[in-house]
């Protein structure tokens, strides 16, 4: 078997905007100190002229950034998402979202996976944060093939959008030729009749596994890929929802407020069905590897495929 | 325009000031009528602006830093033809284009929302750097609260502005020494302000902020000024023009009852019919 190819998607976001770079002049990019970790240092080598360095100071950042949306200019402002959606939220809300301003946050280091550094940079709250403001766009790529696709496709998008990028590197799942990303529509890796298994970002991999687990159980899971938070693929959730009446959420995020609850909020409303929500239950991350984290807070497919044992009985 | 003329122009925005904030029963006229000289000075005489394009690519931006006031920036952008006069009390009704501070979205003539404190001065930074990049010869002023430079953002884009060298930015503080509870040197001072910016590299420049001859000469000052960004502190009283409200912290966000709009109208029309004489 050959071996997987990993990539973090903070590499994507780099890589894609020094793209972006080529194709569009009027591409410029921000940083707040953490080029050499969010990877927008790349973009920085190529066109020095059009990277923003400002320094630590993640709530001025956003505000640069608005400025030189107004001018016509698209914006991507970067920072780890504890310092974007965290520290600089009433920013973002205030001098970005209420105006629909033309500016992509590059959030990278989300998650637990961020690992060794531990609870202070670990934000299990950014989707929840974000989800709260009127017209953003949140976008949770699941490996390097997607996040580079978010990342034009957020271009091409005019007003705000956040994308959330990781620091582990994780496989690469998307990699084949109908592969085809669309801003708010979910994409069904696996069909299943026994359970739906919603999943984002690199807890997307992990599903897919837990899927292959639970089929030699007899159980068969179908496996989505929820890239797009806001605005959510209600009808996918709706379809799933009357075919199985059981979902599975999954994401590297507090339970309360991000793609579980987001999914909650649907089924409530338009097609009541049973949801597990499978994340960060309400308590602060810790120092370790990442992989180790992942595996103490029931994110790997051993985990996932035990609790969807356990909620299906 | 000669200063007879700017004055008068300014008594006119005092008036649209108050009575917005007559028929809104709210907002802030006390900051509103400090700044209306440099309203005035910006919108009729310092800025590259045409009213038949406000989105025209290569004209001065305005940002509001100090968004509370903005009855005197609609009552400037209303004078200056960006709509109408009448149109000043709508402020703050449900449905009305003149949101209780500044919206890019709603109001014609505006360049950029804003209203939470500090975060307008990151946007007119990001204009500037915006211009140096693409090499555009537009020119960016903000006006912000000598209360308002307590937020720590401001000094953390006076920080970038002057490290950028950013020449083709003006930031304006009106300087009326007072904020909602009291004196700012008693709140929490944040002087020597001119000492400060001088410290984030900006050429600056101290001015009694009602006297056009010394906003005039700051502002061409500003123009000539290479190599890095201008502050402009400009000595100003609250309440400017208004017997009663006057250096009282208490009309910084509240407004007059019909009796006091009357009185207030008064000593505007007086001002007025005394610049008449002239």
């Amino acid at each position: 078997m050959s071996e997987i190819k990993k990539i973090a998607t903070r590499e994507s976001y780099g890589n894609a905007l020094v793209e972006l770079g080529k194709a569009h002049e009027d591409v410029v990019v921000l940083d707040a100190d953490l080029a050499a970790a969010t990877k927008t240092g790349v973009f920085q080598k190529a066109f020095p002229e059009r990277h923003i360095d400002c320094g630590i100071a993640e709530c001025n950042m956003m505000g640069v950034a608005a400025g030189i949306a107004t001018t016509g200019i698209t914006a991507f402002a970067s920072s780890f998402a504890m310092f974007a959606a965290g520290r600089a939220f009433e920013q973002i809300r205030n001098s970005i979202g209420y105006s629909q301003l033309n500016v992509k946050i590059g959030a990278t280091h989300a998650g637990i996976s961020v690992g060794e550094d531990g609870a202070t940079h670990q934000c299990n709250e950014d989707i929840a944060l974000m989800r709260t403001i009127p017209g953003m766009v949140i976008l949770n790529p699941s490996d390097d093939i997607e996040a580079k696709a978010a990342v034009k496709a957020a271009y091409a998008y005019k007003g705000p959008v956040y994308l959330r990028f990781g620091r582990l590197a994780v496989p690469v799942i998307n990699d084949n030729a109908d592969y085809k990303f669309e801003i708010g529509k979910a994409i069904t890796l696996k069909q299943g009749k026994d359970v739906a298994i919603i999943a984002s970002g690199l807890t997307v991999n992990e599903s897919l596994e837990a899927a292959k687990l639970l089929e030699k159980d007899g159980i068969f899971a179908e496996v989505i890929n929820m890239h797009t938070i806001k605005p959510l693929d209600e009808q996918t959730i709706i379809n799933v929802a009357q075919k199985m009446g059981k979902i599975v959420t999954v994401e590297e995020h507090s339970v309360i407020g991000g793609l579980g609850s987001a999914v909650c909020d649907v089924v409530a409303e338009k097609a009541p069905a049973k949801v597990l929500k499978i994340g960060i239950h309400d308590v602060f991350g810790e120092s370790g590897t990442a992989k180790e984290l992942i595996k103490k807070y029931g994110l790997d497919s051993e985990s996932i495929c035990h609790k969807v044992k356990e909620f299906l009985k | 325009m000669d200063k007879l003329n700017l004055q008068r122009i300014a008594n006119e925005i005092r008036k649209g000031i108050v009575t917005a904030v007559y028929h809104a029963k709210s907002g802030h006229p006390g900051g509103s009528l400090s700044a209306a000289d440099i309203y005035t000075y910006l919108y009729f005489e310092e800025m590259n602006i045409d009213t038949k394009y406000p989105q025209k690519e290569d004209r001065d931006r305005f940002v509001l830093s100090k968004g509370h006031t903005a009855p005197g920036y609609y009552s400037a952008l209303a004078h200056r033809g960006f709509f109408s006069v009448e149109e000043l009390k709508t402020l703050r009704k449900v449905g009305s284009h003149l949101q209780g501070h500044p919206c890019m979205q709603h109001t014609t003539g505006v360049d950029m929302s804003s209203g939470s404190l500090g975060q307008g001065i990151s946007a007119a930074v990001g204009m500037a750097i915006s211009a140096k990049i693409y090499n555009k010869d537009y020119r960016v002023y903000t006006l912000l609260g000598d209360g308002e430079i307590q937020e720590g953002q401001v000094w953390e884009a006076a920080m970038l502005a002057g490290h950028r060298k950013l020449d083709n930015l003006v930031v304006i503080v009106d300087n009326n020494n007072l904020q909602i509870d009291g004196e700012i040197d008693k709140v929490n001072s944040p002087y020597p302000i001119d000492e400060k910016f001088k410290a984030f590299h900006f050429h600056v420049i101290n001015i009694d902020g009602h006297n056009f001859d010394e906003i005039a000469k700051a502002f061409a000052e500003a123009k000539q000024t290479k190599g890095k960004p201008t502050a402009i502190i400009a000595k100003t009283v609250k309440g400017k023009g208004v017997s009663f409200m006057e250096n009282q912290a208490s009309w910084h966000g509240t407004a007059p009852n019909e009796e006091q709009y009357k009185i207030a109208m008064e000593d505007l029309k007086k001002v007025g019919a005394a610049l008449c004489q002239k």
